[in-house]
């Protein structure tokens, strides 16, 4: 027996020993020594989802939901787990054919690899959805049907207020750094979505997932110990009504303009409607990128709100304010009577009126003299107590500050556009300090020339006439479910009484009112049994300085005695404001106040809604658009600049400023007098930028 | 001789019995915390044959059974039949060739009935048995290289076959008799030699050819020059150094391409080459580059990334049974086999890493101490055999699940999934209980 060989056991143990200390420094060096691994265990195999609370829901004034969750079903698939599939029989249940079906799963794995799930199809149509329901047992672990909550605009109307959801881009990132959005997020772009979105977003909750090595979801993390729970978003109350806004867009469907009602009480806005409008329904579904590009080259601009943005020269219906700040500073009485004799001979070239006689305040307004109102204007900037013009300008100013003009209300959503009102500085720029007068800006006074107004500011203009003198900054949201937490309701709340004016005068001023709807210009917006008190407007525009048919503008508010509605209603291009306007304003009075139209208006109705209205120009660039497939690059350009200023959505609401710092902070304008009549073409402010002939465009849009 | 034993218990070492029966609990939880689902009824499932640690656990019954049988036998039983044994080995060995049904690559496994059946696992026995009953011979002289080489036969024979079988891993267990014929009087020169090479082998991989046989040279050379008085004086010596320098070349630049060409499976290569980090440079052509073959390099590259993550994720302490995230959720493929370790590592932490390490050394210490302590030289090298096969498994599964060494499939001792392993190492442990129980005796 070779016994000297039994050391060797000792060499052997130590070999032993040695080879596991070398594997224990190994797992010392893993486990104790290096934190890398614990990481990537955690990347590995936990992940954090971000739980999206339900958004706010939208409600009317009475308690409609108008913009509303819902539920829509993607049929997703994972490529790896099809086994077995009919693939015909599956084919035909999706109505696709079998090489659909293999883009679609090559598609998927592309995207996706083949063991994740990826979507097949999003948004299942209803039968299609119940279709593949019922069968979807015979298709194995390879396709399931998902759930995921989208926007539902119940009514489809009320697209420009409402707004719509987008993907958040880099910029909005940046802008919101610590708000908890990241990419792949949908954030309000516009409309109250956007205003409101801190509000309707709730608090996002966080989840730990336990995933296995294929990334599937196996359970919650510690069971939720470290999760924190979504809270929905609160749910707005708007003073819209549903009802009245689907009114509205009916009786402007096929008409270029906009609508906008004010309950004059509380500065909710009842009706806001913006013409042509696009259904909102169209930005929620799977298809959102495909409808949002077409909406955003129709020349017919759906995606711009007009009755926030838009300026336009107020006509006839800026007469009523003259007529207040007239009486107010005493250059005139309600016995102060002109004569016209068929035009306004004061400055040289004479300014037409529409039928000769003499006129007191009442049968002024009542018929719309423009001579009356030169008169007026030039009692009050050739007002002895002033100095010069420059001064008595400025008084002017400060009323049409007063009044709401020239400035951004501060209504609760994007992209108001703020008017303008000419001062002094505009003139001095322009002509140079004491190489103007009255004459200059005559046609100011009959609500042309360098004056622009907002529909929104002239829905407040009337109602500012109904309170006698006051008015609250209109707004859409009335009441917010959980209190209002942001504080963004308050600036509504308050009274905004700028003047102290007299009762008197403003009952002068709707004696003239109701007469333009019993005997005047008016009487399209008649309505028995309710006393309204409006006013027309035919404003003179132009476009790619070529003369347009008239804007067709009426403002009102109703009943006389106690108001609730103030209303304005405009359709770019339709001519003579009693012929369009008028009839919709009554209409839409009428459905307002009696919830129904009559039966005998009925017929009415019907040739409102049906008239087709849409501007030549803007039916030419169809036209165009359609036969060469095309835009031009530069009106491309114009539309997309619009939008942006649609989408703005961190516009500081201006406080109503001291009249004093408006004044000076006015807008300023460029034009050379040549021009002075040929303003504002309000189809234009666009096409006016594209020729790039004056200077006016800025102050047009912003 | 023949002496009648009414008590069987007498003489046994319940240590070593000890030490298995806690290794084996220990498996069966292993495997129980790598391959529980939380919806499952834990005592039902345990009853039924349907989860893989209820398998486990009745294999460990069937063990236990098996055990004792071994227990009740004689252990001249063993002496006398242990080149039957061999003979039955190497027949089902063979068998394996024509009735072999494929799986993971491997072309050793015979399926009967629901169960499959790894011969190379069993006949690790019968090699064990077969080598010590050589080398007990009175006739043989363990200290004649004729002896040595018939014994490195006997232990290699099945290795060849296992290779032929795409069984790497298993034909590489048999290497470790080389600890038996160490112990019993191999000349150390022949272990030397054998590092000397892997060294080389190592080198090879790791160094630019070229800079290697460079270096090579320059050792050479070195050794000539330090040397040159004992050259000037002895002249073979300088042969000697040339033939060696002739060698190492020849194994660098021709032996080791050859072998990693034609030899070895490619995905074989891969891992060798991923353990150190490096792309496989012996693929060539549009062949060579298949998406499958791609696929196996990144798998067992990811399959030793997963096992350290595991590993590494438990920390000091671990995160306790069942909290394993890596494990739980199938990062880690093959974990309740042949990376079982990790649910241990992860779960259990640095601490329990060390403790099972404890237990296993103390098992092979414990061998070694009965190997030592035998009167008859067959059992002492049966009980070097266990030994080394155990070691072997250990050492290599946990420096492969560790990163340390390249991945070949071999299970952790008693501990992986496994009923084959389970039953071989039984008996295996419970053999040597038996002739340790008689070591009294001489046994030819």
């Amino acid at each position: 027996m070779p016994v000297f060989n039994q050391s060797r056991n000792r060499i052997i143990r130590l070999i032993f020993l040695i080879t596991f200390i070398v594997i224990i420094a190994q797992l010392f060096h893993l486990q104790v020594l290096s934190k890398k691994y614990k990481r990537l265990a955690d990347e590995n195999a936990i992940q954090r989802t971000v739980v999206y609370p339900l958004r706010g829901i939208i409600f009317d004034r009475d308690r409609r939901p108008i913009l509303n969750n819902t539920l829509t079903y993607d049929l997703m698939v994972i490529p790896s787990q099809i086994k077995g599939l009919d693939t015909a029989f599956f084919c035909g249940l999706m109505e696709i054919d079998t090489a659909e079906f293999r883009r679609r799963i090559i598609n998927g794995i592309i995207r996706n690899k083949s063991f994740r799930p990826s979507v097949f199809e999003a948004s299942l149509s209803a039968q299609k959805y119940a279709r593949m329901q019922e069968n979807m047992w015979r298709f194995g672990n390879g396709f399931y049907i998902q759930e995921r909550p989208i926007r539902k605009y119940s009514y489809g109307a009320a697209a420009n207020v409402l707004g719509y959801l987008g993907e958040v881009d880099s910029n909005f990132l940046k802008k919101h750094a610590d708000e908890g959005y990241q990419s792949g997020d949908y954030a309000g772009m516009t409309g109250l979505e956007s205003s409101y979105e801190k509000v309707l977003m709730g608090e996002r909750g966080v989840k730990f997932l336990i995933k296995d090595n294929f990334n599937r979801i196996q359970g919650p993390y510690e069971n939720g110990a470290f999760d924190t729970a979504a809270i929905a978003g609160s749910n707005l109350h708007l003073s819209l009504d549903i009802e009245l806004q689907k009114e509205g867009e009916k009786l402007m469907q096929n008409k270029v303009g906009a609508i906008v009602a004010i309950d004059p009480q509380t500065g909710g806005i009842l009706a806001m409607v913006s013409s042509p409008t696009y259904d909102p329904n169209l930005l929620t579904g799977a298809e959102r990128r495909k409808h949002f590009s077409q909406l955003y080259v129709d020349p017919k601009l759906p995606l711009m709100n007009r009755a926030v943005l838009n300026s336009y020269p107020p006509g006839s219906t800026f007469k009523t304010l003259q007529a207040i700040l007239a009486l107010h500073e005493g250059v005139i009485t309600t016995k102060t009577t002109f004569t016209c004799t068929g035009a306004f001979y004061g400055c040289g070239k004479p300014m037409r009126c529409l039928d000769p006689g003499v006129f007191n305040l009442t049968r002024g307004i009542t018929f719309s003299c423009n001579t009356y109102f030169a008169n007026v204007m030039q009692k009050v900037i050739n007002n002895p107590v002033f100095p010069d013009v420059d001064s008595s300008l400025s008084n002017w100013d400060n009323y049409m500050y007063g009044f709401g003009l020239g400035h951004k209300l501060g209504v609760d959503i994007p992209s108001e556009g703020s008017g303008i009102i000419p001062t002094p500085a505009t003139y001095n720029r322009i002509y140079g300090k004491g190489h103007w007068n009255f004459c200059t800006f005559r046609s100011v006074s009959i609500g042309q020339g360098e004056v622009l107004v907002t529909p929104l500011q002239m829905a407040n203009e009337m109602a500012y006439l109904a309170n006698k003198g006051w008015y609250r900054i209109p707004h859409l949201v009335d009441s917010i479910d959980g209190g209002d937490k942001f504080g963004l309701l308050e600036k509504y709340r308050k009274k905004i009484n700028p003047m102290d004016i007299p009762d008197s005068i403003f009952e002068a001023v709707h004696d003239g009112m109701q007469g333009v709807v019993d005997i005047g210009t008016g009487r399209g917006a008649k309505l028995p049994g309710i006393t309204i008190c409006g006013k027309t407007g035919t404003a003179e525009n132009y476009s790619h300085g070529a003369k347009q048919k008239d804007h067709s503008f009426f403002a009102a508010f109703a009943p006389r005695e106690n108001p609730k509605i103030a209303i304005m209603v405009i359709c770019e291009n339709a001519g003579f404001g009693g012929t369009w306007a008028a009839p919709i304003t009554g209409l839409m009075i009428e459905k307002y106040l009696n919830d129904t139209i009559a039966a005998n208006r009925k017929p009415l109705e019907e040739r409102m809604a049906n008239a087709n209205l849409i501007p030549s120009y803007m039916l030419r660039e169809i036209k165009t658009r359609d036969s060469l497939q095309r835009i031009r690059k530069d009106s491309l350009d114009m539309i997309r600049k619009a939008i942006k200023d649609t989408l703005q959505m961190e516009d500081v609401p201006e406080e109503v400023l001291h009249p004093d710092t408006i004044i000076q902070k006015a807008p300023a304008r460029k034009n050379d007098s040549a021009e002075r009549k040929v303003t504002q073409k309000p189809d234009a402010i666009i096409r006016d930028n594209k020729k790039a002939t004056t200077g006016n465009k800025k102050e047009g849009i912003l | 001789m023949t002496q009648k034993n009414p008590e069987i218990s007498k003489g046994i070492d319940w240590s070593l019995i000890g030490l298995y029966v806690v290794l084996s609990l220990i498996g069966i939880i292993a495997i129980f915390a790598a391959t529980y689902r939380d919806t499952d009824p834990i005592i039902q499932s345990f009853f039924q044959f349907k989860t893989d640690y209820s398998r486990q656990f009745y294999y460990f019954i069937i063990a236990l059974i098996l055990g004792f049988f071994v227990l009740l036998t004689d252990s001249k039983f063993f002496t006398a039949t242990a080149n039957l044994w061999y003979f039955v080995g190497i027949i089902i060995l063979l068998l394996v060739f024509p009735f072999h049904s494929r799986i993971k690559g491997t072309e050793s496994i015979i399926r009967i009935g629901g169960f499959q059946f790894q011969p190379a696992e069993f006949c690790k026995i019968c090699v064990a048995l077969a080598l010590a009953k050589y080398i007990s011979r009175p006739e043989t002289n363990f200290s004649k290289p004729k002896s040595q080489i018939i014994a490195a036969a006997i232990a290699l024979f099945p290795s060849l076959l296992s290779i032929l079988q795409r069984e790497t891993g298993l034909a590489l267990v048999y290497f470790s008799f080389f600890l038996v014929m160490f112990r019993e009087g191999l000349p150390s020169i022949i272990l030397i030699i054998g590092f000397a090479i892997a060294a080389l082998v190592v080198a090879t991989i790791v160094i630019e050819p070229n800079v290697l046989a460079i270096i090579l040279t320059v050792i050479a050379a070195l050794v000539i020059y330090f040397n040159r008085r004992t050259i000037k004086r002895n002249r073979g010596m300088l042969v000697v150094v040339i033939l060696l320098w002739f060698v190492c070349v020849g194994i660098q630049r021709f032996a080791v391409p050859f072998a990693f060409k034609h030899v070895l499976q490619k995905y074989q290569v891969e891992r060798i080459y991923s353990l150190f980090g490096k792309d496989n440079p012996y693929q060539e052509g549009e062949e060579e580059v298949t998406p499958d073959a791609k696929r196996k390099a990144n798998q067992s590259n990811y399959n030793v990334r997963q096992s350290k993550i595991a590993i590494g994720s438990g920390q000091l302490w671990g995160k306790g049974l069942l909290k394993g995230t890596q494990t739980r959720y199938d990062f880690v493929p093959e974990q309740r086999t042949d990376f079982i370790f990790c649910t241990i590592g992860e779960g259990f932490g640095f601490a329990g890493s060390i403790v099972l390490l404890g237990i296993y050394l103390i098992l092979l210490f414990r061998i070694i101490t009965i190997a030592e302590r035998q009167r008859s030289v067959f059992s002492r090298c049966y009980a070097y055999g266990v030994a080394g096969v155990f070691f072997f498994h250990i050492a290599i599964n946990l420096a492969m699940t560790v990163g340390l060494a390249p991945v070949i499939g071999i299970t952790l001792p008693l501990i992986s999934y496994g009923g084959t392993s389970l039953i071989t190492f039984t008996i295996m442990i419970f053999i040597l209980v038996r002739l340790d129980a008689d070591r009294h005796m001489v046994l030819r």
